[in-house]
């Protein structure tokens, strides 16, 4: 795709995450779309929420796990950029009038202290160079019509990104077993499902910010010393609506809860 | 809830369980030629099929829970888990190769089993009474093997067939209830190296110790109590997972280690 359609996909995304309105699905708008040119437009709406005043703080990971990635049709996982609007904390909660079409899901959250600079990287780096993890909840939101994604889409749309709120648990990568650490995930008080760290990436979220060292560095770009990299879901996507409550507890490392406020529906 | 049934319609029954036990052989639920059975005539011919064990000389080593997922109780209309005996000759070793032409559709889950250092009984145990009574708790994996066709069975007769218990392999890493926290343990299954489900052991009952607190209730009802030295299997963490000669099930849990068993 040329470079003009590339930017006007971008800048058409910005607005709508800005004026909070749906597109419809690109892929359908452009069938030739390839996912390179859908980085290409991602790289075009981030640069806006930029310039627009906001600062890159991390990535975020998604479509890792099986199940997601045959329904997107590939065979790895997605990133996305996470902007310093995006923070929410567990105090103030969520406010689901600033987002679309939101959804939370359950993640693992590593903190970097070291910059990680792929290829060539592999899972012990990426614990060195990890300052803590933290339980931590993704609220993911799209500018697609209905969520009718594929990974063009999605990819395209700053992988779905939309807000996250981190535990003040933080725990060392060193003393957990991240592969088997359980996730608990309660609704509103009640039990709502189980998972474990193995959800993610064949087997641990370690895996899949590891991947992403190694594509970012295929690219030339690394990993910063003090960002925040979301390792991708471990529960399913949780509908939320206004005056929820979520909570997650994952094994050996702490929990996260989030209250939700807003318009009760989407 | 008081049994319908008469004595010697629960020694036929009793007969028809051991008869497809011992023979791997699919019946109809028992409710078809029975269709008053309720739960309390299951638990009739289920403690008379653990009379005739124990009349051979078999050793019941303690119970297992079974049904203790929301979306099991759910469907079942139930608040309480169901229960089941174990024998010691239903148990297999860590790592054992397991036949399978004794038995008929085998499917195995992920559960934590406690093993019990004073007696537990009464109708108002909880969680920290349960964690207290506990020696210690370890990983397991348990085979069951409803004796019905297509796994389709209602209460009255699943109770009746034992739970579909039908093997048990404890191993893994002994540990002490009181310096982890069950609840929040991660497990994974994996079929022949490949994940094939998983889940963190608050899928049972919100805790795996409430529901070995309410099956001492459910024993209490029947006029037993959980002795020292029980072995308790506590509940699927993990959906049942079939098996077929030839498969290696290993299942790998935070904080307790691995437990594994070959089917032949």
């Amino acid at each position: 795709m040329d470079q003009t359609t590339i930017a006007r996909h971008g800048e058409a995304l910005f607005a709508a995450w800005r004026e909070r309105y749906v597109l419809p699905a690109l892929r359908e708008v452009e069938p030739s779309m390839s996912i390179a040119d859908a980085y290409a437009m991602q790289q075009r709406f981030v640069g806006l929420r930029l310039q627009a005043g906001e600062t890159i703080i991390g990535k975020k990971i998604g479509a890792v796990s099986k199940p997601i990635q045959d329904f997107l049709g590939v065979f790895e996982p997605d990133f996305g950029q996470l902007t310093s609007g995006m923070v929410c904390s567990q105090s103030a909660g969520v406010n689901l009038d600033e987002l679309i079409q939101p959804m939370a899901e359950a993640e693992l959250a590593f903190v970097l202290k070291d910059d990680l600079m792929g290829p060539g990287i592999i899972n012990s780096d990426v614990i060195r160079a990890t300052a803590y993890v933290v339980p931590c909840f993704e609220i993911v939101d799209s500018r697609i019509r209905a969520w009718n994604i594929k990974i063009q889409d999605t990819v395209a749309d700053n992988a779905s990104g939309g807000v996250f709120v981190l535990s003040d648990d933080k725990a060392d990568p060193r003393k957990v077993d991240l592969a088997l650490a359980g996730m608990v995930l309660y609704k509103n008080g009640e039990l709502h499902c189980t998972s474990v760290g193995a959800s993610v990436q064949g087997g641990s979220p370690v895996n899949a910010v590891t991947w992403l060292a190694n594509t970012l560095g295929r690219l030339g770009l690394p990993l910063k010393a003090g960002e925040v990299i979301l390792s991708g879901a471990q529960s399913h996507l949780v509908e939320i609506a206004d005056g929820d409550e979520l909570s997650c507890i994952m094994g050996g490392m702490g929990s996260c809860r989030v209250r939700f406020h807003g318009r009760s529906a989407v | 809830m008081k049994p319908t049934l008469r004595h010697e319609d629960i020694v036929l029954l009793t007969d028809r369980i051991e008869a497809a036990q011992r023979g791997a052989t699919a019946i109809p639920k028992l409710t078809d030629d029975f269709p008053a059975m309720n739960l309390a005539d299951g638990y009739a011919v289920q403690l008379s099929l653990r009379q005739r064990g124990l009349e051979k000389g078999m050793r019941q080593v303690g119970w297992k829970a079974g049904l203790t997922s929301r979306a099991k109780m759910l469907q079942m209309g139930i608040d309480k888990p169901s229960i089941g005996f174990l024998m010691a000759d239903m148990a297999r070793q860590d790592g054992a190769a397991i036949r399978t032409d004794d038995l008929i559709h085998p499917r195995v889950e992920c559960e934590v089993a406690f093993i019990t250092r004073t007696s537990l009984a009464g109708a108002q145990i909880t969680r920290e009474e349960v964690l207290e009574a506990t020696d210690f708790v370890v990983p397991a994996i348990e085979i069951i093997d409803s004796r019905f066709s297509g796994f389709k069975f209602d209460l009255p007769s699943v109770i009746a067939d034992n739970g579909s218990g039908a093997r048990y392999v404890a191993g893994g890493r002994a540990r002490d209830p009181r310096d982890i926290d069950i609840g929040t343990l991660g497990v994974v299954m994996e079929k022949n190296g490949e994940i094939v489900t998983m889940g963190a052991c608050a899928a049972v009952m919100g805790h795996p110790a409430d529901a070995v607190a309410l099956l001492v209730k459910v024993l209490h009802e029947l006029g037993e109590t959980l002795p020292e030295g029980s072995f308790v299997m506590s509940g699927g963490i993990t959906e049942a997972v079939a098996v077929k000669p030839g498969d290696l099930i290993m299942a790998r849990y935070q904080e307790l280690g691995s437990v594994s068993a070959r089917f032949i």
